[in-house]
Protein backbone atom coordinates (compact mmCIF):
# COMPACT_ATOMS: atom_id res chain seq x y z
CA UNK A 1 0.00 0.00 0.00
CA UNK A 2 2.79 2.45 0.87
CA UNK A 3 4.59 1.38 -1.86
CA UNK A 4 1.78 2.11 -4.26
CA UNK A 5 1.08 5.41 -2.34
CA UNK A 6 4.78 6.59 -3.30
CA UNK A 7 4.90 5.12 -6.97
CA UNK A 8 5.38 7.35 -9.34
CA UNK A 9 6.44 10.51 -7.52
CA UNK A 10 9.99 12.32 -7.83
CA UNK A 11 12.35 11.42 -5.52
CA UNK A 12 12.61 14.85 -5.20
CA UNK A 13 9.37 15.93 -4.36
CA UNK A 14 9.48 13.31 -1.61
CA UNK A 15 12.51 15.05 -0.13
CA UNK A 16 11.00 18.31 -0.25
CA UNK A 17 8.01 17.04 1.51
CA UNK A 18 9.57 14.93 4.10
CA UNK A 19 11.40 18.08 5.01
CA UNK A 20 8.39 20.40 4.86
CA UNK A 21 7.03 17.52 7.58
CA UNK A 22 9.58 17.91 9.73
CA UNK A 23 10.08 21.52 10.16
CA UNK A 24 5.95 21.69 10.71
CA UNK A 25 6.85 19.15 13.49
CA UNK A 26 9.44 20.67 15.19
CA UNK A 27 7.54 24.07 14.72
CA UNK A 28 6.50 24.30 18.26
CA UNK A 29 9.87 24.40 19.79
CA UNK A 30 11.07 27.22 17.68
CA UNK A 31 7.54 29.16 17.67
CA UNK A 32 5.84 31.58 19.65
CA UNK A 33 2.17 31.51 20.51
CA UNK A 34 1.55 33.87 18.12
CA UNK A 35 3.48 32.07 15.61
CA UNK A 36 1.45 28.63 16.38
CA UNK A 37 -1.89 30.39 16.44
CA UNK A 38 -0.76 31.70 12.59
CA UNK A 39 -0.11 27.95 12.17
CA UNK A 40 -3.11 27.20 13.16
CA UNK A 41 -5.25 28.85 11.10
CA UNK A 42 -2.86 28.05 8.00
CA UNK A 43 -3.19 24.61 8.54
CA UNK A 44 -6.88 24.98 8.90
CA UNK A 45 -7.57 26.67 5.52
CA UNK A 46 -5.01 23.86 3.92
CA UNK A 47 -6.60 21.10 5.46
CA UNK A 48 -10.44 22.43 4.43
CA UNK A 49 -9.23 23.32 0.90
CA UNK A 50 -8.04 20.35 0.78
CA UNK A 51 -11.84 19.14 1.28
CA UNK A 52 -12.52 21.25 -1.30
CA UNK A 53 -10.92 20.45 -3.64
CA UNK A 54 -11.89 16.63 -3.51
CA UNK A 55 -15.20 17.77 -4.89
CA UNK A 56 -14.21 21.33 -7.30
CA UNK A 57 -10.63 20.05 -8.66
CA UNK A 58 -11.20 16.62 -8.84
CA UNK A 59 -14.71 16.21 -10.22
CA UNK A 60 -14.87 19.74 -11.41
CA UNK A 61 -18.23 20.32 -9.08
CA UNK A 62 -18.26 23.53 -7.86
CA UNK A 63 -19.34 24.18 -4.60
CA UNK A 64 -19.73 28.13 -2.91
CA UNK A 65 -21.57 26.29 -0.03
CA UNK A 66 -18.72 24.61 1.56
CA UNK A 67 -19.27 26.61 5.46
CA UNK A 68 -22.28 24.39 5.56
CA UNK A 69 -20.45 21.13 6.35
CA UNK A 70 -17.91 23.13 9.13
CA UNK A 71 -20.90 24.30 10.52
CA UNK A 72 -22.73 21.39 10.60
CA UNK A 73 -20.10 19.25 12.31
CA UNK A 74 -19.48 22.06 14.61
CA UNK A 75 -22.59 22.63 15.62
CA UNK A 76 -23.40 18.31 15.90
CA UNK A 77 -20.10 17.71 17.53
CA UNK A 78 -20.09 20.74 20.52
CA UNK A 79 -24.20 19.97 20.94
CA UNK A 80 -23.07 16.49 22.19
CA UNK A 81 -20.35 17.46 23.97
CA UNK A 82 -22.31 20.19 25.72
CA UNK A 83 -25.20 18.30 25.99
CA UNK A 84 -24.60 14.91 26.86
CA UNK A 85 -21.10 15.37 27.56
CA UNK A 86 -19.96 12.84 24.93
CA UNK A 87 -15.92 13.12 23.75
CA UNK A 88 -15.49 14.86 20.10
CA UNK A 89 -13.69 12.42 18.87
CA UNK A 90 -17.02 10.10 18.98
CA UNK A 91 -19.05 13.28 18.81
CA UNK A 92 -17.15 13.47 15.32
CA UNK A 93 -18.87 10.43 13.34
CA UNK A 94 -22.54 12.25 14.24
CA UNK A 95 -20.85 15.32 12.49
CA UNK A 96 -19.51 13.16 9.92
CA UNK A 97 -22.62 11.37 9.36
CA UNK A 98 -24.86 14.40 9.56
CA UNK A 99 -22.64 16.70 6.95
CA UNK A 100 -22.64 13.55 4.76
CA UNK A 101 -26.34 13.00 4.74
CA UNK A 102 -26.81 16.73 3.74
CA UNK A 103 -24.28 16.97 1.17
CA UNK A 104 -26.11 13.52 -0.38
CA UNK A 105 -29.00 15.37 -0.61
CA UNK A 106 -27.74 18.75 -2.36
CA UNK A 107 -25.92 15.82 -4.45
CA UNK A 108 -29.22 14.22 -5.04
CA UNK A 109 -31.12 16.68 -6.35
CA UNK A 110 -29.09 18.47 -7.98
CA UNK A 111 -27.71 15.62 -10.18
CA UNK A 112 -30.84 13.98 -10.34
CA UNK A 113 -32.12 16.85 -11.71
CA UNK A 114 -29.16 17.81 -13.68
CA UNK A 115 -28.47 20.99 -12.53
CA UNK A 116 -25.20 21.45 -13.48
CA UNK A 117 -22.25 24.14 -13.34
CA UNK A 118 -23.38 28.26 -12.28
CA UNK A 119 -27.07 26.49 -11.00
CA UNK A 120 -25.14 23.74 -9.36
CA UNK A 121 -22.97 26.82 -7.51
CA UNK A 122 -26.12 28.67 -6.89
CA UNK A 123 -27.76 25.40 -5.01
CA UNK A 124 -24.90 25.32 -2.12
CA UNK A 125 -25.67 28.88 -1.92
CA UNK A 126 -28.89 28.49 -0.81
CA UNK A 127 -28.56 25.20 1.00
CA UNK A 128 -25.67 26.90 3.45
CA UNK A 129 -28.39 30.11 3.62
CA UNK A 130 -31.06 27.46 5.00
CA UNK A 131 -28.69 26.42 7.46
CA UNK A 132 -27.62 30.07 8.45
CA UNK A 133 -31.37 30.90 9.13
CA UNK A 134 -32.09 28.09 10.65
CA UNK A 135 -29.86 27.54 13.14
CA UNK A 136 -30.55 31.16 14.12
CA UNK A 137 -33.64 29.67 15.24
CA UNK A 138 -32.68 26.97 16.54
CA UNK A 139 -32.37 27.76 20.38
CA UNK A 140 -31.12 24.35 21.47
CA UNK A 141 -27.99 25.28 20.31
CA UNK A 142 -28.17 29.05 21.40
CA UNK A 143 -29.88 30.13 18.41
CA UNK A 144 -28.35 33.62 17.20
CA UNK A 145 -26.90 34.86 20.29
CA UNK A 146 -24.27 31.78 19.93
CA UNK A 147 -23.57 28.53 21.04
CA UNK A 148 -20.26 28.03 23.47
CA UNK A 149 -18.30 25.51 25.05
CA UNK A 150 -17.31 25.84 28.43
CA UNK A 151 -13.50 27.04 28.44
CA UNK A 152 -11.36 26.68 31.75
CA UNK A 153 -7.90 26.51 32.26
CA UNK A 154 -6.73 23.00 31.85
CA UNK A 155 -3.53 21.97 33.57
CA UNK A 156 -2.53 19.82 31.17
CA UNK A 157 -3.66 18.80 27.58
CA UNK A 158 -6.90 16.31 27.15
CA UNK A 159 -6.66 15.09 23.76
CA UNK A 160 -9.81 12.80 24.40
CA UNK A 161 -11.96 15.95 25.13
CA UNK A 162 -10.02 18.30 22.90
CA UNK A 163 -9.34 20.97 26.06
CA UNK A 164 -5.95 22.18 25.86
CA UNK A 165 -3.32 24.27 24.92
CA UNK A 166 -2.57 25.69 21.35
CA UNK A 167 0.21 23.28 20.79
CA UNK A 168 -2.39 20.22 21.23
CA UNK A 169 -4.24 22.10 18.65
CA UNK A 170 -1.36 22.84 16.50
CA UNK A 171 -1.03 18.86 16.33
CA UNK A 172 -4.06 18.04 15.87
CA UNK A 173 -4.78 19.65 12.97
CA UNK A 174 -1.03 19.12 11.40
CA UNK A 175 -2.09 15.33 11.80
CA UNK A 176 -5.56 16.42 9.88
CA UNK A 177 -3.90 18.20 7.34
CA UNK A 178 -1.13 15.05 6.65
CA UNK A 179 -3.84 12.65 6.69
CA UNK A 180 -6.24 14.64 4.34
CA UNK A 181 -2.64 15.11 1.64
CA UNK A 182 -2.43 11.22 1.64
CA UNK A 183 -5.81 10.56 1.60
CA UNK A 184 -6.34 13.06 -1.14
CA UNK A 185 -3.71 11.52 -3.59
CA UNK A 186 -4.42 7.80 -2.79
CA UNK A 187 -7.98 8.84 -3.88
CA UNK A 188 -6.45 10.58 -7.28
CA UNK A 189 -4.05 7.76 -8.12
CA UNK A 190 -7.48 5.64 -7.75
CA UNK A 191 -10.01 4.59 -10.25
CA UNK A 192 -12.17 7.00 -8.77
CA UNK A 193 -9.96 9.91 -9.17
CA UNK A 194 -9.48 8.77 -12.93
CA UNK A 195 -13.42 8.90 -13.16
CA UNK A 196 -13.69 12.39 -11.53
CA UNK A 197 -10.63 13.95 -13.64
CA UNK A 198 -13.15 12.15 -16.92
CA UNK A 199 -15.99 13.97 -15.19
CA UNK A 200 -14.53 16.65 -14.68
CA UNK A 201 -12.57 17.01 -18.26
CA UNK A 202 -16.12 16.05 -20.27
CA UNK A 203 -19.72 14.33 -18.74
CA UNK A 204 -20.99 13.41 -21.97
CA UNK A 205 -17.56 11.71 -23.60
CA UNK A 206 -17.27 10.00 -19.59
CA UNK A 207 -20.35 8.37 -19.77
CA UNK A 208 -19.97 7.49 -23.46
CA UNK A 209 -17.25 5.31 -21.66
CA UNK A 210 -19.67 3.48 -19.17
CA UNK A 211 -18.61 5.76 -16.40
CA UNK A 212 -21.53 6.10 -13.76
CA UNK A 213 -21.41 9.87 -12.94
CA UNK A 214 -24.46 10.53 -11.28
CA UNK A 215 -22.16 7.76 -8.38
CA UNK A 216 -19.33 9.44 -8.96
CA UNK A 217 -20.27 12.52 -8.52
CA UNK A 218 -22.05 11.86 -5.60
CA UNK A 219 -19.16 9.84 -4.22
CA UNK A 220 -17.50 13.37 -4.21
CA UNK A 221 -19.68 15.32 -2.85
CA UNK A 222 -20.37 13.08 0.33
CA UNK A 223 -16.45 12.47 0.59
CA UNK A 224 -15.92 15.95 0.79
CA UNK A 225 -18.59 17.15 2.91
CA UNK A 226 -17.92 14.00 5.21
CA UNK A 227 -13.70 15.88 5.49
CA UNK A 228 -15.10 19.52 5.43
CA UNK A 229 -17.18 18.34 8.55
CA UNK A 230 -13.95 17.60 10.42
CA UNK A 231 -12.94 20.85 10.11
CA UNK A 232 -15.82 21.61 11.80
CA UNK A 233 -15.42 19.85 14.97
CA UNK A 234 -12.07 21.46 15.11
CA UNK A 235 -13.67 24.57 14.61
CA UNK A 236 -16.02 24.41 17.64
CA UNK A 237 -13.26 23.27 19.73
CA UNK A 238 -10.64 25.14 18.89
CA UNK A 239 -12.54 28.67 19.48
CA UNK A 240 -15.23 27.18 21.46
CA UNK A 241 -18.07 29.33 20.34
CA UNK A 242 -20.28 29.13 17.31
CA UNK A 243 -22.12 31.75 15.76
CA UNK A 244 -25.01 30.93 12.91
CA UNK A 245 -24.11 34.26 11.31
CA UNK A 246 -20.36 33.65 10.95
CA UNK A 247 -20.43 30.18 10.60
CA UNK A 248 -22.51 29.51 7.72
CA UNK A 249 -21.93 32.98 6.08
CA UNK A 250 -21.09 32.87 2.82
CA UNK A 251 -17.73 35.29 3.65
CA UNK A 252 -16.79 31.69 4.85
CA UNK A 253 -17.58 29.76 2.07
CA UNK A 254 -15.28 31.96 0.01
CA UNK A 255 -11.85 32.38 2.89
CA UNK A 256 -12.54 28.11 2.44
CA UNK A 257 -11.75 27.57 -1.20
CA UNK A 258 -9.35 30.83 -1.66
CA UNK A 259 -6.16 28.53 -0.89
CA UNK A 260 -6.89 25.90 -4.04
CA UNK A 261 -7.55 28.82 -5.53
CA UNK A 262 -4.42 30.53 -5.11
CA UNK A 263 -2.66 27.73 -4.68
CA UNK A 264 -3.75 25.62 -7.78
CA UNK A 265 -7.27 23.97 -8.35
CA UNK A 266 -6.82 19.81 -8.53
CA UNK A 267 -3.70 19.63 -7.20
CA UNK A 268 -2.63 17.94 -4.23
CA UNK A 269 -0.05 21.07 -2.90
CA UNK A 270 -2.09 23.79 -3.96
CA UNK A 271 -4.30 24.11 -1.10
CA UNK A 272 -1.43 23.60 1.35
CA UNK A 273 0.69 26.61 -1.06
CA UNK A 274 -1.93 28.84 -0.76
CA UNK A 275 -2.98 28.73 2.38
CA UNK A 276 0.60 29.66 3.58
CA UNK A 277 1.26 32.33 0.96
CA UNK A 278 -2.15 33.48 1.93
CA UNK A 279 -3.07 33.67 5.66
CA UNK A 280 0.88 33.96 6.30
CA UNK A 281 0.69 36.79 4.42
CA UNK A 282 -1.97 38.17 5.44
CA UNK A 283 -0.79 38.03 8.48
CA UNK A 284 2.71 39.93 8.41
CA UNK A 285 0.63 42.71 6.66
CA UNK A 286 -1.97 42.84 9.47
CA UNK A 287 1.04 42.38 11.94
CA UNK A 288 3.42 45.02 10.26
CA UNK A 289 0.20 47.99 10.56
CA UNK A 290 -0.61 47.35 13.68
CA UNK A 291 3.06 47.64 15.02
CA UNK A 292 3.07 51.52 12.72
CA UNK A 293 0.39 52.23 14.86
CA UNK A 294 -2.16 51.96 11.38
CA UNK A 295 -5.72 50.52 11.81
CA UNK A 296 -7.46 49.79 8.44
CA UNK A 297 -10.59 47.59 9.04
CA UNK A 298 -11.24 45.14 5.95
CA UNK A 299 -7.48 45.44 5.14
CA UNK A 300 -7.62 41.57 5.13
CA UNK A 301 -10.32 41.30 2.81
CA UNK A 302 -8.86 44.26 0.30
CA UNK A 303 -5.48 41.61 0.41
CA UNK A 304 -7.10 38.59 -0.69
CA UNK A 305 -8.69 40.61 -3.47
CA UNK A 306 -5.20 41.81 -4.69
CA UNK A 307 -3.95 38.58 -3.99
CA UNK A 308 -7.01 36.85 -6.22
CA UNK A 309 -6.34 39.72 -8.68
CA UNK A 310 -2.40 38.76 -8.88
CA UNK A 311 -3.28 35.15 -9.27
CA UNK A 312 -6.18 35.50 -11.88
CA UNK A 313 -3.44 37.82 -13.91
CA UNK A 314 0.11 36.22 -13.62
CA UNK A 315 -0.54 32.79 -13.15
CA UNK A 316 -4.40 31.63 -13.56
CA UNK A 317 -3.74 27.86 -13.32
CA UNK A 318 -2.28 29.04 -9.46
CA UNK A 319 0.55 28.86 -8.03
CA UNK A 320 1.73 25.65 -7.36
CA UNK A 321 2.31 24.02 -10.91
CA UNK A 322 4.31 27.37 -11.49
CA UNK A 323 6.10 26.75 -8.57
CA UNK A 324 6.64 23.34 -9.38
CA UNK A 325 8.33 24.33 -12.43
CA UNK A 326 10.37 26.34 -11.02
CA UNK A 327 11.79 23.44 -8.51
CA UNK A 328 12.34 21.52 -11.61
CA UNK A 329 9.37 18.66 -10.70
CA UNK A 330 7.16 17.86 -13.86
CA UNK A 331 4.45 15.71 -14.66
CA UNK A 332 1.86 14.25 -12.56
CA UNK A 333 -0.88 16.19 -11.14
CA UNK A 334 0.61 16.27 -7.77
CA UNK B 1 -26.07 -16.34 -37.15
CA UNK B 2 -27.83 -14.50 -35.38
CA UNK B 3 -27.06 -10.09 -36.03
CA UNK B 4 -25.27 -8.90 -32.92
CA UNK B 5 -27.06 -5.43 -33.47
CA UNK B 6 -30.81 -5.27 -34.73
CA UNK B 7 -32.76 -1.92 -35.17
CA UNK B 8 -36.19 -2.18 -36.38
CA UNK B 9 -38.52 0.85 -37.23
CA UNK B 10 -36.36 3.42 -34.98
CA UNK B 11 -37.93 7.00 -35.69
CA UNK B 12 -37.12 9.97 -33.84
CA UNK B 13 -39.15 13.82 -34.59
CA UNK B 14 -37.37 16.58 -33.28
CA UNK B 15 -40.87 19.01 -33.59
CA UNK B 16 -41.60 19.04 -36.92
CA UNK B 17 -38.71 17.44 -38.36
CA UNK B 18 -38.19 13.72 -38.72
CA UNK B 19 -34.86 13.25 -38.03
CA UNK B 20 -34.41 9.14 -38.04
CA UNK B 21 -37.83 7.67 -39.87
CA UNK B 22 -38.57 4.22 -39.55
CA UNK B 23 -34.93 2.83 -40.18
CA UNK B 24 -34.37 -0.98 -39.58
CA UNK B 25 -31.05 -2.72 -40.14
CA UNK B 26 -28.61 -5.33 -38.47
CA UNK B 27 -25.10 -6.13 -38.36
CA UNK B 28 -24.04 -9.64 -37.89
CA UNK B 29 -21.10 -10.10 -35.63
CA UNK B 30 -17.52 -9.68 -36.65
CA UNK B 31 -18.34 -7.64 -39.98
CA UNK B 32 -17.89 -3.70 -40.62
CA UNK B 33 -20.82 -1.73 -41.85
CA UNK B 34 -21.00 1.48 -42.71
CA UNK B 35 -23.98 4.36 -42.60
CA UNK B 36 -23.29 7.07 -45.16
CA UNK B 37 -26.04 9.83 -46.41
CA UNK B 38 -25.99 13.16 -47.27
CA UNK B 39 -25.48 15.97 -44.52
CA UNK B 40 -28.53 16.10 -41.99
CA UNK B 41 -29.62 12.61 -43.44
CA UNK B 42 -30.18 11.63 -39.48
CA UNK B 43 -26.77 8.98 -39.07
CA UNK B 44 -25.52 11.20 -36.55
CA UNK B 45 -29.19 11.00 -35.09
CA UNK B 46 -29.16 7.26 -35.35
CA UNK B 47 -25.88 6.76 -34.14
CA UNK B 48 -26.95 8.96 -30.63
CA UNK B 49 -30.14 6.95 -30.35
CA UNK B 50 -27.93 3.56 -30.50
CA UNK B 51 -25.71 4.52 -28.21
CA UNK B 52 -28.15 6.12 -25.46
CA UNK B 53 -27.90 9.51 -25.84
CA UNK B 54 -31.06 10.12 -27.50
CA UNK B 55 -33.97 8.24 -26.95
CA UNK B 56 -36.47 7.00 -29.97
CA UNK B 57 -39.85 7.55 -30.33
CA UNK B 58 -40.61 4.05 -31.16
CA UNK B 59 -39.01 1.09 -32.48
CA UNK B 60 -36.66 -1.08 -30.53
CA UNK B 61 -32.87 -1.89 -30.60
CA UNK B 62 -31.52 -5.22 -29.82
CA UNK B 63 -27.82 -5.90 -28.79
CA UNK B 64 -26.42 -9.26 -28.27
CA UNK B 65 -30.08 -10.51 -27.99
CA UNK B 66 -30.30 -8.32 -25.22
CA UNK B 67 -33.22 -4.42 -25.38
CA UNK B 68 -30.81 -1.27 -25.20
CA UNK B 69 -33.19 1.38 -26.75
CA UNK B 70 -34.22 3.35 -22.86
CA UNK B 71 -30.78 2.80 -21.75
CA UNK B 72 -28.31 5.50 -20.44
CA UNK B 73 -25.12 5.99 -22.42
CA UNK B 74 -23.08 4.58 -19.75
CA UNK B 75 -25.39 1.18 -19.73
CA UNK B 76 -25.29 0.83 -23.27
CA UNK B 77 -21.18 1.33 -22.91
CA UNK B 78 -21.04 -1.23 -20.11
CA UNK B 79 -23.35 -3.96 -22.59
CA UNK B 80 -20.48 -3.54 -24.97
CA UNK B 81 -21.15 -0.37 -27.25
CA UNK B 82 -17.99 1.65 -27.67
CA UNK B 83 -18.56 5.20 -29.61
CA UNK B 84 -16.35 8.06 -30.76
CA UNK B 85 -17.83 11.98 -31.09
CA UNK B 86 -18.28 13.18 -34.61
CA UNK B 87 -16.51 16.53 -32.83
CA UNK B 88 -13.66 14.72 -30.55
CA UNK B 89 -13.92 15.31 -27.14
CA UNK B 90 -10.54 14.05 -26.09
CA UNK B 91 -10.63 15.08 -21.51
CA UNK B 92 -8.02 18.43 -22.93
CA UNK B 93 -6.16 18.78 -19.44
CA UNK B 94 -5.41 14.74 -19.00
CA UNK B 95 -2.30 12.87 -20.44
CA UNK B 96 -3.06 10.69 -23.41
CA UNK B 97 -2.29 7.58 -21.21
CA UNK B 98 -4.62 9.00 -18.87
CA UNK B 99 -7.39 9.59 -21.30
CA UNK B 100 -6.98 5.76 -22.24
CA UNK B 101 -7.15 4.34 -18.88
CA UNK B 102 -10.01 6.09 -17.82
CA UNK B 103 -11.72 3.59 -20.84
CA UNK B 104 -9.82 0.61 -19.58
CA UNK B 105 -10.88 1.08 -16.23
CA UNK B 106 -14.63 -0.01 -17.15
CA UNK B 107 -13.38 -4.11 -17.16
CA UNK B 108 -10.17 -3.44 -15.20
CA UNK B 109 -10.79 -2.01 -11.96
CA UNK B 110 -7.20 -2.10 -10.83
CA UNK B 111 -5.16 0.85 -11.92
CA UNK B 112 -2.05 -0.92 -12.67
CA UNK B 113 -3.77 -3.57 -15.34
CA UNK B 114 -5.75 -0.89 -16.74
CA UNK B 115 -2.64 1.07 -17.78
CA UNK B 116 -1.28 -2.17 -19.23
CA UNK B 117 -4.66 -2.58 -21.18
CA UNK B 118 -3.72 1.29 -22.04
CA UNK B 119 -0.62 0.51 -23.25
CA UNK B 120 -1.62 -1.90 -25.85
CA UNK B 121 -4.29 -0.36 -27.02
CA UNK B 122 -2.09 3.06 -27.74
CA UNK B 123 0.01 0.67 -29.52
CA UNK B 124 -2.42 -0.41 -31.72
CA UNK B 125 -3.59 3.09 -32.70
CA UNK B 126 0.17 4.47 -33.05
CA UNK B 127 0.19 6.65 -30.04
CA UNK B 128 2.28 5.35 -27.78
CA UNK B 129 5.33 7.51 -27.67
CA UNK B 130 2.71 10.19 -27.29
CA UNK B 131 1.19 8.82 -23.75
CA UNK B 132 2.31 11.49 -21.55
CA UNK B 133 1.84 14.27 -23.82
CA UNK B 134 -1.82 16.53 -22.82
CA UNK B 135 -4.77 15.79 -25.01
CA UNK B 136 -5.25 19.07 -25.88
CA UNK B 137 -1.45 19.51 -27.63
CA UNK B 138 -2.03 16.70 -30.22
CA UNK B 139 -3.15 16.80 -34.01
CA UNK B 140 -6.38 16.20 -35.20
CA UNK B 141 -5.56 12.81 -36.47
CA UNK B 142 -4.59 11.91 -33.14
CA UNK B 143 -7.27 13.25 -31.18
CA UNK B 144 -9.36 10.68 -33.54
CA UNK B 145 -7.12 8.03 -33.16
CA UNK B 146 -6.99 9.02 -29.25
CA UNK B 147 -11.21 8.89 -29.44
CA UNK B 148 -11.21 5.53 -30.99
CA UNK B 149 -8.16 4.31 -28.49
CA UNK B 150 -10.53 5.59 -25.54
CA UNK B 151 -13.18 3.62 -26.67
CA UNK B 152 -11.44 0.63 -27.90
CA UNK B 153 -9.95 0.33 -24.24
CA UNK B 154 -13.62 -0.16 -22.51
CA UNK B 155 -13.40 -3.52 -24.57
CA UNK B 156 -16.94 -3.50 -26.60
CA UNK B 157 -18.09 -5.82 -29.00
CA UNK B 158 -19.61 -3.50 -31.08
CA UNK B 159 -17.61 0.35 -31.73
CA UNK B 160 -19.12 2.97 -33.13
CA UNK B 161 -16.86 5.41 -35.14
CA UNK B 162 -18.57 8.79 -36.46
CA UNK B 163 -16.79 9.89 -38.94
CA UNK B 164 -13.16 9.54 -37.70
CA UNK B 165 -11.69 9.88 -41.61
CA UNK B 166 -13.27 13.65 -41.89
CA UNK B 167 -10.25 16.13 -41.72
CA UNK B 168 -7.83 13.59 -42.29
CA UNK B 169 -5.19 14.15 -45.72
CA UNK B 170 -5.63 10.96 -47.77
CA UNK B 171 -2.26 9.35 -46.17
CA UNK B 172 -3.81 9.75 -42.63
CA UNK B 173 -6.80 7.81 -43.49
CA UNK B 174 -5.53 4.73 -45.50
CA UNK B 175 -3.12 4.61 -41.59
CA UNK B 176 -6.52 5.05 -39.88
CA UNK B 177 -8.26 1.81 -42.97
CA UNK B 178 -5.27 0.00 -41.82
CA UNK B 179 -5.14 -0.19 -38.08
CA UNK B 180 -9.52 -0.69 -38.44
CA UNK B 181 -8.92 -3.22 -40.94
CA UNK B 182 -6.41 -5.04 -38.74
CA UNK B 183 -8.57 -4.48 -35.10
CA UNK B 184 -11.19 -6.29 -37.19
CA UNK B 185 -9.78 -9.20 -38.20
CA UNK B 186 -7.54 -10.05 -35.23
CA UNK B 187 -10.07 -9.47 -32.72
CA UNK B 188 -13.29 -10.14 -34.57
CA UNK B 189 -14.33 -6.73 -33.44
CA UNK B 190 -17.59 -5.40 -34.95
CA UNK B 191 -17.29 -1.88 -36.53
CA UNK B 192 -20.66 0.51 -37.24
CA UNK B 193 -19.25 3.73 -38.96
CA UNK B 194 -20.45 6.49 -40.22
CA UNK B 195 -18.39 8.24 -42.79
CA UNK B 196 -18.29 10.77 -45.91
CA UNK B 197 -14.56 9.58 -47.27
CA UNK B 198 -16.09 6.79 -49.79
CA UNK B 199 -12.76 5.34 -50.22
CA UNK B 200 -12.84 4.24 -46.61
CA UNK B 201 -16.20 3.04 -46.71
CA UNK B 202 -14.96 1.21 -50.03
CA UNK B 203 -12.32 -0.49 -48.18
CA UNK B 204 -13.24 -1.23 -45.02
CA UNK B 205 -17.46 -1.91 -45.20
CA UNK B 206 -18.49 -5.37 -45.92
CA UNK B 207 -22.25 -3.42 -46.22
CA UNK B 208 -23.69 -0.08 -46.65
CA UNK B 209 -26.69 1.62 -45.36
CA UNK B 210 -27.60 4.97 -47.07
CA UNK B 211 -29.97 7.77 -45.06
CA UNK B 212 -31.69 10.31 -47.09
CA UNK B 213 -34.17 12.44 -44.43
CA UNK B 214 -33.63 10.44 -42.12
CA UNK B 215 -35.10 7.53 -44.55
CA UNK B 216 -33.37 4.24 -45.42
CA UNK B 217 -33.11 4.26 -49.34
CA UNK B 218 -30.52 1.61 -50.13
CA UNK B 219 -28.51 -1.25 -48.15
CA UNK B 220 -26.25 -3.77 -49.74
CA UNK B 221 -22.35 -4.52 -50.20
CA UNK B 222 -20.54 -1.31 -50.95
CA UNK B 223 -19.92 -2.24 -54.83
CA UNK B 224 -23.95 -2.45 -55.37
CA UNK B 225 -24.99 0.51 -53.59
CA UNK B 226 -23.24 3.18 -55.35
CA UNK B 227 -24.60 1.83 -58.33
CA UNK B 228 -28.18 2.81 -56.89
CA UNK B 229 -29.83 5.66 -58.93
CA UNK B 230 -31.36 6.87 -56.11
CA UNK B 231 -27.94 6.71 -54.33
CA UNK B 232 -25.88 8.58 -56.53
CA UNK B 233 -28.88 11.19 -57.38
CA UNK B 234 -29.21 11.98 -53.46
CA UNK B 235 -25.64 11.97 -52.10
CA UNK B 236 -22.43 10.67 -54.57
CA UNK B 237 -23.61 13.11 -57.43
CA UNK B 238 -23.56 12.14 -61.29
CA UNK B 239 -19.41 12.66 -61.28
CA UNK B 240 -19.51 9.23 -59.39
CA UNK B 241 -20.91 7.72 -62.46
CA UNK B 242 -18.31 6.70 -64.50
Amino acid sequence: MMARLIEGVPRRALVLLALLLAGLIVAPWLANDYLITTLILILYFAYTGQAWNVMMGFAGQLSLGHAIYVGLGGYASAALFVHFGIAPWLGLIAAVAVAVACGAIIGFLAFRFRVGGVYFAILTIAFAEFARIGFDHLSWVGASSGFFLPVANYSRSDLWNLRGSPTMFYYVILALTVGAFVLCHALLKSRMGHYWQAIREDEVAARSLGINTFRYKMYAVVISAGMTSVAGVFFAFYYNNLFPEQVFSIGRSIELILSPVIGGIGTLFGPIVGAFLLTGLSEAMQNLLSQLGIDVPGAKQVFYGLCLLAVVLAVPEGVWPWLKRGVGLKGEST
Amino acid sequence: MTALLRVDEVGKRFRGLTAVDKVSFSIEPSTIFALIGPNGAGKTTLFNIIAGLITPDGGAITFAGERIDRLPPDAVCRRGIGRTFQLVRPFPNLSVEDNVIAGALLRRPDVVRARHRAHEVLWQLDLFDRRHQRASTLTLPDRKRLEVARALATDPKLLLLDEVMAGLRPAETDRMVVILTKLNRETGLTILLIEHVMRAVMALASRVLVLHHGAAIAEGPPSAVVREPAVIESYLGAEAVE
